[in-house]
């Protein structure tokens, strides 16, 4: 039998607020355990939240960049629970009236266009967190509370994902639109952004839905697309095999490449959601909307279709250099100083981003600005220098820092474009390889390259390769 | 709607508290005659009644996103029962 | 009469013309505290040194010729649920019982500012859950009218000590009744302000939408004396009104000529104390005597106030009370494992009664039941309020008696739940409604005081106070001290 899957995601990003949701502490990343936290979001007798204005703004420009329904009148409310990472046991968070709904999300998967429907998207307070100390006894756990307060939205997708490599689409895509509207840092390794994914498989065809299972753990896009194929693959198993997918949370084991059961609690939960007492609604007018949609950034989708339409640059490249807001930055940037935007692209979507993954930096972190990349190219447009040594000088410049011409001059890679200069190379080439001319004369067209590297390698590759094809074949 | 003492027992797991037999039994009997008299809500029709979670009609109020220092590390931890390098110290969780 | 026996107001005039030193004020209570509290227990804390030293400081900044607050160098009392930084603040529960806060309350930093000097902390019902302050976890209160008594909660401790002259004036916190119930029993005045009113940040939170801190003080003016200095808008609680606060000592002018005073029906139920009932329908008729205009008016959801009160309180309270969890403060219970440590610790930590209001919350916010129980007490907190709304279209204050009995005995109730829950009947609808409200004495039944409770309009306290002066200055109850027996 044929199946398919189906596939909601529940994201997790932390907003990149400069205080935490309900109180003045920092939300600065790192720092030792317990230094960013005070009587509030230590959770102590007698303290009150306060929300941060900035966290409702940041939550309505996602909301509206995700083609949702902002609420007129939304609430917080208290999800109750028992957990050591959280000061309160219970979490702030939204219910029944989150502050945005129905939106969608355009994503595209081998040229298809697909829309995404995106269910709520709400907010909530991060919890603190959790060390676990082996040792005997069972060993023992620590705790800090840096994080607890810090801003998140949730954003629940509806089960419209079939795929894994749609999830991962859908999950690069939404990573985009958060760091376009800069609500936040998007970072998977350091948990700003994080993602749950509930799956099940059905016949091929069927209308209802299958029993599903909720798989965490996923801490890359790659773990995500891995952990839903692994996943699928399991159900489908178990129901060719003619069981039944039990409803669990199963988390994902990035080392063994596998779903493993999450030992299920000794109950079921029931977090006793009731209207958060000590803060009032939120009742969010027109006016304030249609602020913060003037406010809005260029989003990724449009900004694509405009690179394809005003650079004529292929969708696929428009696709990736899109998909961060950074490095599209940098494109336009480099593209105003160096209008070959086909070139840009090239160079962007080959060695830069080759580098940049190396040295795990993100592309505003980059040693060569766009200055440096236009430089470079217009160095190599100019016959200076050859595309090979323009690979060679990136290098160097991503290395050391410097500039393009710097480097050119320092290194003497200035390409060699005088005829009587190259002339007496390639004579001496031609005696040197009396073989490969008779091969060349004789019918052997490849010998040609042959003879051409020589060249090269004899100006350690500052020879302009077109004047030594010519000079070449004007000798043979 | 009576309460039974299996319910008693998952309330009380819920709200983690361990209770004797004796409270066990206490409470079943308390909170049945209190809930009992709770039925008298019954009586009034609510079905088009706003409920009333906040007396005040309060909107809005959020604070600007300024960053102010907490606590010193020592004063956060001064009440705990137990810590250690810097973090609460608990009873291993999972 | 003895320093310790004045009203702030009497106390700040004696200071002001430096008849008397703060440091001897403060001395005068501290030795009436060490005489009379092992009889009465109002107090869980005693924090002499620190009396001392912030009378130290009034009196050189008033010999430095400063213009100090009234209230500059008047000795207090805090109800132990309201936080102090460096001072153990227990809420009278084990769970707390060694937690020293590392911040005050929003209320305490005011009469800080004020030059208040404080005694220390008072003895209350535990996590502010009870009506008789038998629920401390330490010791009960004694009534100081007759110490076979109890002295009402859960503000007992306060309104025990106010009345026993071991503090002038103190801070107590009312969610269904516990600043006026036992004002009520102990023949004090006490305020519930208008919720907002004044900021709870620091007031460990019992049912968080019902909440409000109050003055306990020996008359009238000292109760507009000490709201004065603690009402007002704090951008750390957001349910705090940002409204401007009046000058409460200027309507304290004798005059009600023309008021409109509701008598409502429901607040003399049939099986109520007769005494009691007589005492405040006299007191009513003095009003009247004082040019009110009084008439009966009916709030026909007065009777389902206390049902809805007790889903609400209790919900609110079992999430509140969740973070005793021997974790980041108060008592740890050693266990096998997290959970039993949990378990362990809130199963020794807490009393009985908060056990039983956290089951009774729990279950009311469980799935399955949050509709029937909790959504329903709040759809008919609605129906109370408007009640309210209606009554208060046409008078400007309702009189009702604040509680349908006098002081009981000790362990009276103690064993039957519900029948000490009735003894709020009263004053609950008014924390429902976030109405402020006064109880002031109005007259004794068998040397037990009776208070006479005014409710008001939403941030009308002026009201309130006005003719609770009126009322106070053509009696002399709020004259009249307990013998104690030293």
């Amino acid at each position: 039998m044929e199946y398919e899957a189906v596939i909601g995601l529940e994201v997790h990003a932390e907003l990149k607020t400069g205080s935490k949701a309900f109180c003045n502490c920092t939300t600065a990343f790192g720092g030792e355990p317990n230094t960013h936290v005070c009587p509030i979001c230590l959770g102590l007798p007698g303290v009150l939240p306060k929300i941060n204005r900035k966290v409702v703004e940041f939550g309505l420009k996602a909301a509206l960049a995700l083609n949702c329904q902002v609420a007129s009148f939304c609430k917080f409310d208290r999800k109750n629970y028992y957990y050591p990472d959280l000061p309160k046991n219970y979490q702030i968070s939204q219910y029944d009236l989150p502050l945005a709904r129905h939106g969608f999300l355009e994503i595209e998967v081998n040229g298809e266009k697909k829309k995404i429907g995106i269910a709520r998207v709400h907010m909530e307070e991060d919890a603190g967190k959790l060390i676990h100390v082996d040792g005997s006894g069972g060993g023992y756990t620590l705790v800090d509370y840096n994080r607890a307060g810090v801003p998140l939205l949730e954003i629940v997708s509806e089960p419209d994902l079939r795929s894994p490599a749609e999830a991962r689409a859908y999950m690069e895509q939404l990573k985009a639109v958060l760091e376009y509207t800069e609500v936040s840092d998007c970072k998977m390794q350091e948990g700003s952004l994080r993602c749950d994914a509930n799956v099940s498989v059905r016949p091929l065809g069927s209308r209802e839905f299958g029993t599903k299972t909720e798989v965490k753990n996923m801490n890359s896009f790659r773990a995500l697309q891995r952990a839903l194929e692994y996943e699928i693959e399991r159900q489908i198993a178990i129901l060719e095999s003619g069981g039944r997918v039990v409803q669990e949370t199963r988390g994902w084991d990035e080392s063994r490449g596998v779903t493993v059961s999450m030992r299920s609690k000794e109950e079921a939960h029931d977090y006793r959601y009731f209207p958060e007492p000590d803060l009032v609604p939120l009742v969010i007018d027109q006016e304030w909307i249609e602020k913060v949609r003037r406010e809005l950034p260029e989003l990724p989708n449009s900004r694509r279709e405009r690179l394809i339409r005003d650079y004529g640059l292929p969708p696929y490249d428009a696709g990736v250099i899109t998909s961060s807001k950074a490095l599209a930055d940098y494109f336009d940037r480099a593209v105003a100083l160096f209008p070959d935007a086909k070139q840009v692209s090239n160079w962007l979507m080959g060695d830069f981003l080759r580098l940049l993954n190396a040295s795990g930096l993100e592309p505003d972190a980059s040693p060569v600005k766009p200055e440096g990349l236009a430089e470079l190219l217009k160095l190599q447009q100019e016959g200076t220098i050859s595309i090979k040594i323009a690979k060679q000088v990136f290098e160097e410049m991503f290395a050391t820092g410097k500039g393009a011409r710097q480097i050119v001059e320092e290194k003497g890679l200035v390409q060699i474009s005088d005829a009587g200069e190259l002339a007496a190379i390639v004579e001496k080439v031609l005696a040197e390889h009396p073989q490969v001319v008779a091969d060349y004369r004789g019918g052997k067209d490849k010998a040609l390259g042959f003879l051409v590297g020589q060249v090269m390698k004899a100006t350690r590759g500052k020879a302009n390769p077109a004047l030594v094809n010519q000079l070449l074949k004007e000798r043979l | 709607m009576a309460i039974t003492l299996k319910e008693v027992e998952h309330v009380a797991l819920l709200a983690r508290l361990y209770l004797s037999e004796e409270e066990k039994q206490a409470y079943t009997q308390q909170l049945n005659s209190i809930l009992e008299y709770m039925q008298k809500l019954n009586e009034l029709d609510t079905a088009a009644v706003e409920p009333t979670a906040h007396v005040l009609p309060l909107k809005n109020v959020l604070r600007d996103d300024e960053v102010r220092p907490g606590l010193p590390r020592e004063k956060a931890l001064a009440g705990a029962p137990e810590a250690q390098d810097g973090q609460f110290k608990v009873p291993r969780v999972v | 009469m003895e320093l310790y026996y004045l009203t702030a107001h009497e106390l700040g005039d004696l200071l002001q013309r430096k008849e008397v030193s703060a440091r001897e004020v403060a001395e005068s209570f501290l030795e009436r505290l060490e005489t009379v509290d092992v009889k009465v227990r109002a107090y869980l804390t005693v924090t002499p040194e620190k009396a001392l030293e912030q009378a130290a400081r009034v009196d050189a900044a008033r010999a430095r010729g400063e213009n100090l607050s009234p209230l500059a160098g008047v000795p207090m009392a805090l109800k132990d649920n309201l936080c102090t930084e460096g001072v153990r603040t227990t809420c009278a529960s084990k769970m707390l019982a060694e937690w020293v806060p590392p911040y005050s309350a929003f209320v305490v930093r005011r009469l800080e500012a004020e030059g208040a000097v404080m005694l220390g902390k008072l003895n209350m019902d535990e996590f502010a859950m009870g009506s008789s302050n038998e629920n401390s976890r330490f010791y009960p209160v004694h009534n100081p009218w007759d110490l076979e008594r109890v002295p009402g909660g859960s503000s007992g401790g306060a309104t025990a000590a106010v009345a026993a002259g071991e503090a002038c004036y103190a801070l107590g916190s009312d969610t269904g009744g516990s600043i006026r119930q036992p004002a009520s029993f102990c023949g004090v005045v006490g305020m519930k302000p208008t919720y907002g009113r004044v900021s709870r940040f620091g007031l460990v939170a019992f049912a968080s939408s019902l909440d409000q801190i109050g003055p306990i003080t020996r008359d009238v003016t000292d109760c507009a004396l000490v709201l004065q200095a603690i009402a007002g808008h704090d951008p750390y609680d957001s349910t705090s009104a940002n409204l401007p606060v009046p000058d409460y000592r200027a309507v304290l002018t004798g005059e009600i000529r023309g008021l409109k005073i509701g008598i409502p029906k429901e607040y003399f139920p049939e099986g109520m104390e007769g005494e009691v009932a007589r005492i405040v329908k006299r007191a009513i008729g003095r009003l009247s005597d004082l040019g009110a205009i009084c008439e009966e008016v009916s709030l026909p959801h007065t009777e389902y106030a206390l049902p809805a009160y007790y889903l609400v309180a209790p919900a609110e309270a079992s999430s509140n009370l969740a973070r005793y969890d021997g974790v980041g403060f108060g008592l740890r219970v050693e266990g096998n494992d997290i959970i039993d440590m949990y378990m362990r610790t809130r199963s020794e930590g807490f009393g009985a009664e908060v056990k039983r209001r956290i089951m009774l919350g729990t279950y009311a916010l469980s799935s399955g039941y949050y509709d029937a129980y909790y959504l329903k007490a709040l759809k008919v907190r609605t129906l109370i309020r408007r009640d309210f709304e209606q009554a208060f279209k046409r008078f400007d204050v309702l009189a009702t008696p604040t509680s349908p009995t006098v002081a009981f005995r000790l362990g009276e109730k103690a064993g039957d739940p519900l029948a000490m829950y009735l003894s709020d009947l009263f004053t609950i609808p008014v924390n429902m409604a976030g109405l402020p409200a006064i109880s002031i004495p109005c007259g004794f039944s068998q040397g037990l005081p009776v208070g006479l409770q005014l409710i008001g309009k939403p941030f009308d306290e002026e009201t309130l106070l006005r003719v609770a002066y009126a009322f106070e200055q053509n009696t002399d109850y709020h004259r009249r001290r307990p013998e104690l027996g030293v």
